[in-house]
């Protein structure tokens, strides 16, 4: 849906999330919301209520449209997680189940 | 337990021009901002954008930020980003969590510099993947640089969806059509307005006019008097259909739709401490009830920015400022010498907001803007439509009722999307104005925050 404006220089800022098992490509410092709207399935969360697709909508925090599981954790803003090397994230679908993580 | 004595939530123009004036006075200052960098919404991650070809096209206003940027950093100001405030007690305790964990914060003053959101305005399919804000879509350009992929349809109105337009097309973007939802009529009753703001900010609006023209020449359409907005798709957007000003329906095909009805100030926080508002008819917004230095009806907590009221960054800055001022009188540490602080900021405020009457009447949003049909999702966390609040709302209940009976605004956005409509279905149904409806009240936490969380906190407090 988005594409990026300038293409880094090779590996120098990027780093690569798992998203849902698939490697994906990232710019050091951007959201996961921001690089899920590169992607071709560009929706993050399937709803508790009637398992519509979402998919990030304000950007900046306010619509909690953008949960996803992040390593584990549920109900996580995408927009408002940064990405790290190696990390996992997970379309959440349906309700959140409780996972122990602290 | 941190004590300052100024607590400043929010690091855009009103957050950080507000730690300057304090900090150099000699108060400890604390600003937290969810944000990783300073900037709040319009300066946005302009540290790394200044003196690229980004931060160019992103225009003067943008990259004037970068100088009040540098002097928060250097002012002395304890800053703590990628942190967010969940809990203000009346007694101005309060509670961030950050990379460092949960913290409680004792400060003597709090200033909420929180800013605006946009205003939630439901249509039928605007739950869609691929359907977003035009703020949303700035935020992606002003980091990491990203753009729509193909030309983009953008509907709404409001100086954020022509500024967004003009700076998109600059980086190499484009606009496949605009879907102008403003209403036609008040332009005509704005004239005496406009000749007072051309006398006082001329080159403010010749910029907006500039903007209009713009996009009026790149645009592949622009199309004015929208109604009937409708996003079309199952699992994402797949068209728009919509009415025209002279009644035809048209539909067009995309896979993404940006939309934009204005911003409205970021009420939460202040409305979690029971700060008074009041509807503001000429915004079409709630409003903080505020003294002409931002002070709040509860002692302690000033507001300053956009969270005070639509007035722009200009205007932040100089809010930002008086209430650092009050804050110094207040505490007794006014430094000599800055009798001639306050009637300058005064100046300088009137300048800045003396084009917004002017420019709320023209982006006045649409009549129904929060009065959606029957089949439109109200209420996005819950997925409730119209229709569902129906039963409820015929036996005259209030927004808090309401809530309770229907799980309206109890989702994870704690009604930041539903309230406006809650309300305006509720002062729709009771024949009531917007100001008589008292909208949900809202409960802590503001933000998300883990049990663990809340957790560490008992430990922090138990003696060692
Ligand atoms: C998405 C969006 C984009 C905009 N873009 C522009 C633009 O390009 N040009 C323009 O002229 N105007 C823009 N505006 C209008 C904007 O309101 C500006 O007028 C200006 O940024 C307001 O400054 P401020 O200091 O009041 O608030 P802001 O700049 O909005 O800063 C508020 C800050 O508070 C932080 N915050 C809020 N709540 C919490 C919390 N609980 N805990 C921690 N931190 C918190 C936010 O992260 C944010 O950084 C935009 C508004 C929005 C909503
Ligand atoms: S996209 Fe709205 S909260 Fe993340």
């Amino acid at each position: 849906m988005f594409r990026l404006l300038e293409q880094g220089r090779s590996g120098e800022d990027a780093v690569t999330i798992d998203l849902d098992g698939q490697p994906v490509r990232a710019r050091a410092g951007e959201t996961v919301a921001s690089v899920l709207m590169r992607e071709a399935e560009a929706w993050c969360r399937a709803t508790p209520v009637s398992q519509a697709r979402r998919a990030p909508y304000c950007m900046m925090g306010v619509c909690f449209d953008c949960l996803m599981l992040v390593e584990g954790e549920g109900l996580l803003r995408a927009c408002q997680t940064y990405v790290r090397d190696g990390m996992k994230i997970r379309r959440q679908i349906g309700a959140r189940h409780v996972v122990p993580s602290c | 337990m941190l004590k300052p004595d100024l607590l400043i939530v929010g690091a855009g123009p009103a957050g950080m021009s507000a730690a300057v004036v304090a900090a150099r006075a000699g108060l400890s200052v604390m600003v937290v901002d969810e944000q990783p960098t300073p900037g709040g919404q319009i300066w946005r991650g302009i540290e790394a954008n200044a003196g690229t070809a980004r931060g160019r096209a992103l225009g003067a206003p943008y990259l004037s930020g970068l100088a009040t940027v540098r002097a928060f950093r250097e002012s002395g100001a304890v800053y703590w980003p990628s942190t967010r405030v969940w809990q203000i007690e009346p007694t101005l305790r309060t509670y961030v969590t950050g990379p460092d964990g949960t913290l409680m914060i004792q400060p003597s003053a709090i200033l909420i510099a929180t800013g605006a959101q946009e205003r939630p305005a439901p249509f039928r399919g605007w739950t869609l993947p691929g359907v977003m804000t035009v703020g949303a879509a700035q935020i992606l350009l002003k980091a990491p640089g990203t753009v729509p992929a193909a030309p983009v349809w953008i509907a709404g109105c409001g100086p954020l969806a022509l500024l967004y337009a003009h700076q998109l097309v600059r980086l190499g973007g484009a606009v496949a059509g605009f879907l102008d939802t403003r209403m036609p009529a008040p332009l005509a009753g704005a004239a005496r307005l406009a000749a007072g703001a051309v006398l006082r900010s001329g080159r403010e609006l010749a910029k907006g006019a500039y903007w209009y023209a713009d996009l009026h020449r790149r645009a592949g359409r622009y199309v004015r008097g929208v109604v009937d907005l409708q996003a079309l798709g199952t699992d994402r957007v797949e068209g728009v259909r919509y009415r025209t000003a002279d009644g035809r329906v048209e539909e067009v095909e995309t896979s993404l739709l940006l939309i934009h009805e204005g911003v409205v100030p970021e009420l939460h926080t202040a409305r979690s401490l029971g700060c008074q508002t009041r509807w503001h008819a000429g915004q079409a917004a709630y409003v903080p009830v505020l003294n002409e230095w931002g002070e709040s009806s509860v002692p302690g907590i000033l507001v300053a920015g956009d969270a005070a009221g639509i007035g722009g960054a200009e205007a932040a800055i100089q809010r930002g400022r008086l209430a650092a001022l009050r804050i110094l009188s207040r505490l007794g540490r006014l430094p000599a010498g800055q009798e001639g602080a306050e009637a300058a900021c005064r100046k300088a405020l009137a300048r800045a907001l003396a084009p917004r009457a002017f420019l709320d009447r023209i982006f006045m949003p649409r009549e129904n803007v929060f009065l959606p049909d029957d089949d439109t999702i109200v209420c996005r966390c819950e997925e409730l439509r119209v229709r569902d609040l129906r039963g409820a709302l015929s036996c005259s209940v209030g927004a808090n009722q309401l809530k309770a009976f229907t799980r309206a605004g109890m989702g994870p956005c704690q009604g930041r999307q539903c309230a406006y409509t809650v309300a305006s279905l509720i002062a729709n149904v009771e024949a009531r104005p917007m100001g008589d409806v008292e909208p949900f009240r809202v409960r802590p936490p503001l933000k998300p925050v883990r049990l663990c969380d809340v957790a560490s906190l008992a430990e922090e407090a138990a003696p060692p």
